[in-house]
């Protein structure tokens, strides 16, 4: 390589591939990614790993999968990770589990940033009147307990999926839409935008093909960072028994089964299992969310640190 | 300044409206009959009719919510189905438990995470940072009812199985009667809490203080002799005491309108578990007594919070 031309070493690289190459030199977001990947192929091999094991997540082993004394098995040969309270295996509903999990954290993120970006680039764009609406409608939402209000949600329509889902995607808007704002106002003054505007373009235009482009980068990184809070919302919901209804498994509510009667004192996998997928999970997509930001966006500290730092190791002796 | 402040109370009161409305129709629209709620299965159409009477659900929904408003301003809540007992005094019986909790959680929540994100901040890049940023995306990522649950198991249950009680499963002793006890069975419940919420401050200011320290007051106040530990803690923290001021007072307030999973893990009698117990029960005043509860901590922090700006940042004034 050192040996070829000059001109062969220069490559002409978009920025996707830039950021590809940036973020595959980050060990911790390819761990990550790793874990995410295994996570995701977890869910979808769910109903193999019930074929392999021989059950389905939510039949009970009464004869096999509890103690004479009705105490769940640990683990073993016949169930690899252990079984619950009612001798169901906790592997298999901890395959389903994922499927829950990933399906409420991925949805409901990408529909909170949905809005997010609708109310931002709506309220940023037009200011004035608007902006004022939009923003007191943006500080409301986010001066309220929000898990109370779940709460208050759940008991007067009963605990579902949908509603899982809707009370995520309400409480979690505002953070963003509010940063989404904040860059449309100083990208509405650039030159590009005028320049739009004097070939005639209309607002909607304006906003989808000169402004949405530009905020690709936040979308993504808070897109991905939001996806952990979602898992976590969605799994305390059900951990409270006000989120996904039994007996589908989610990581959640098999939590909540352990914690009822403190089961989890003589059956320590109840908790170390669905706990330790929770939390891998949840880092896994919060490291991957930094890596993206610091990948995406070169300026950022850590990137700036390490060009800072390369010339220096290399003038070591 | 006056008018300042006239228009951030006329703001929480807004907020308050928004939310009173929001849990009274949502209860309005909700399927389920109060009066069946109260008198059981076996109750007869009459009896239903003389309970609505009581009740006065009978009323249009506007003149049940006017008529509400008006005593919520005195501060009556209303009774709880449940036992007929009256609300606001169920909830304030509650709040010495949420308020040694989260108080103290704070105080400890504090000294962990400035700590951290200051020597993450000073040593950029080095060992020490890296360790301060696992931290953080650690703490980011547990999910409260997880950790509460893991130290439960390692701390409470297996120091019992060896043969000594190192800390107590849970409950509360009121401070009257004996502070150590008091504190000793909130130590789990109060490290839990502050572990979780330290990484959100460890990282707001390493943030701030990365920003700060490259200031030209920063490298005047180094200028002038002053001892590093001087101009760290005094000149550097006073900068980033603004953003962190707002935090706090958000997550108090927060907290306050019940540290819901918590006190569900650790067997807590605070407002969350009330809240909870309240939507197992269907006992819908309780729940809007909490709701209400919760969001004026809420905008009572919000002023404190932008009083404090004033007294902190004199650019402000």
């Amino acid at each position: 390589m050192s040996e070829s031309s000059p001109e062969a070493d220069v490559v002409q690289r978009g920025s996707f591939a830039l950021t590809v190459r940036r973020l595959r030199r980050d060990t911790a977001s390819m761990a990550a990614l790793c874990v995410i990947l295994a996570v995701i192929l977890l869910a979808i091999i769910a109903p193999w790993v019930a074929g392999v094991t021989g059950h389905s997540p939510i039949e009970q082993f009464r004869e096999t999968g509890l103690s004479p004394a009705g105490i769940p098995v640990g683990p073993g040969a016949e169930f690899w990770l252990g079984t619950d309270q009612l001798g169901r295996d906790v592997l298999v509903r901890l395959a389903y589990g994922a499927r829950v999990s990933l399906l409420v954290g991925v949805f409901a993120s990408m529909l909170a940033s949905l809005i997010a970006v609708v109310v931002g680039t709506t309220a940023g764009y037009f200011g004035g009147t608007v902006d004022l609406v939009l923003s007191r409608l943006t500080d409301l939402v986010m001066s309220v307990p929000f898990l109370l209000c779940a709460l208050a949600l759940v008991s007067a329509f009963g605990p579902s999926l949908m509603l899982s889902v809707i009370v995520i995607v309400f409480f979690s808007w505002a953070p963003m839409a509010r940063v989404i704002r904040g860059q449309v106002i100083s990208l509405r003054r650039q030159d590009f935008v005028l320049a739009s505007r004097s070939l005639g373009a209309g607002p909607l235009s304006i906003m989808v093909v000169d402004i949405l482009p530009n905020l690709a980068v936040p979308i993504i990184v808070y897109t991905t960072m939001q996806i952990p809070n979602s898992i976590v919302f969605e799994a305390t919901l059900s951990f409270l028994g006000m989120g996904i209804v039994p007996p589908t498994p989610s990581w959640g509510g098999m939590l909540a089964d352990a914690s009822s009667n403190s089961l989890y004192l003589v059956a320590w996998w109840l908790i170390f299992v669905p706990g330790t997928a929770l939390l891998m999970t949840t880092l896994a997509f919060n490291i991957l969310g930094d890596g993206l930001r610091d990948a995406l966006d070169p300026k950022s500290a850590r990137t700036v640190r390490r060009l800072k730092r390369r010339p220096k190791a290399g003038a070591k002796p | 300044m006056i008018r300042f402040l006239a228009s951030r109370v006329g703001f929480g009161a807004g907020v308050l409206l928004v939310l009173s409305a929001f849990v009274f129709f949502l209860f309005f629209v909700a399927p389920g009959d109060p009066a069946r709620m109260i008198a059981g299965d076996k109750a007869t159409e009459s009896q239903l009719q003389q309970i609505r009477k009581n009740l006065g659900v009978d009323r249009p929904i506007i003149v049940q919510y006017g008529a509400f408003m008006q005593k919520a301003l005195s501060g009556d809540l209303g009774f709880s189905y449940r036992n007929q007992q009256p609300v606001a005094p169920i909830i304030l019986r509650r709040i010495p438990v949420t308020l040694s909790l989260v108080l103290g959680g704070a105080l400890l929540w504090l000294s962990i995470g400035v700590p951290i994100g200051i020597m993450s901040a000073r040593h950029v890049g080095s060992l020490r940072d890296r360790l301060g940023q696992a931290f953080i995306l650690v703490g980011l990522s547990f999910p409260t009812f997880v950790l509460g649950m893991m130290s439960l198991y390692l701390l409470y249950f297996m120091p019992r199985q060896a043969g000594f009680t190192l800390f107590p499963a849970g409950g509360y002793k009121a401070l009257t009667s004996d502070p150590l006890v008091w504190a000793w069975h909130l130590v789990l419940p109060w490290t839990t809490l502050a572990l979780t919420m330290a990484a959100i401050y460890a990282r707001l200011t390493r943030g701030q203080m990365l920003d700060v320290m490259g200031e030209d007051y920063i490298r005047t106040a180094r200028a002038k002799g002053l001892s590093e530990r001087r101009v760290v803690w005094k000149h550097g923290l006073r900068a980033a005491l603004t953003p962190l001021v707002t935090q706090l007072g958000a997550d108090i307030a927060l907290l306050l309108g019940g540290v819901i999973v918590i006190e569900q893990v650790y067997g807590l009698q605070g407002v969350g578990a009330l809240a909870v117990q309240a939507v197992a029960n269907q006992d819908r005043p309780i729940i809007i007594g909490v709701v209400l509860l919760g969001g004026l901590f809420i905008v009572i922090a919000n002023i404190v919070v932008d009083l404090l700006y004033v007294l902190l940042d004199p650019r402000v004034r």
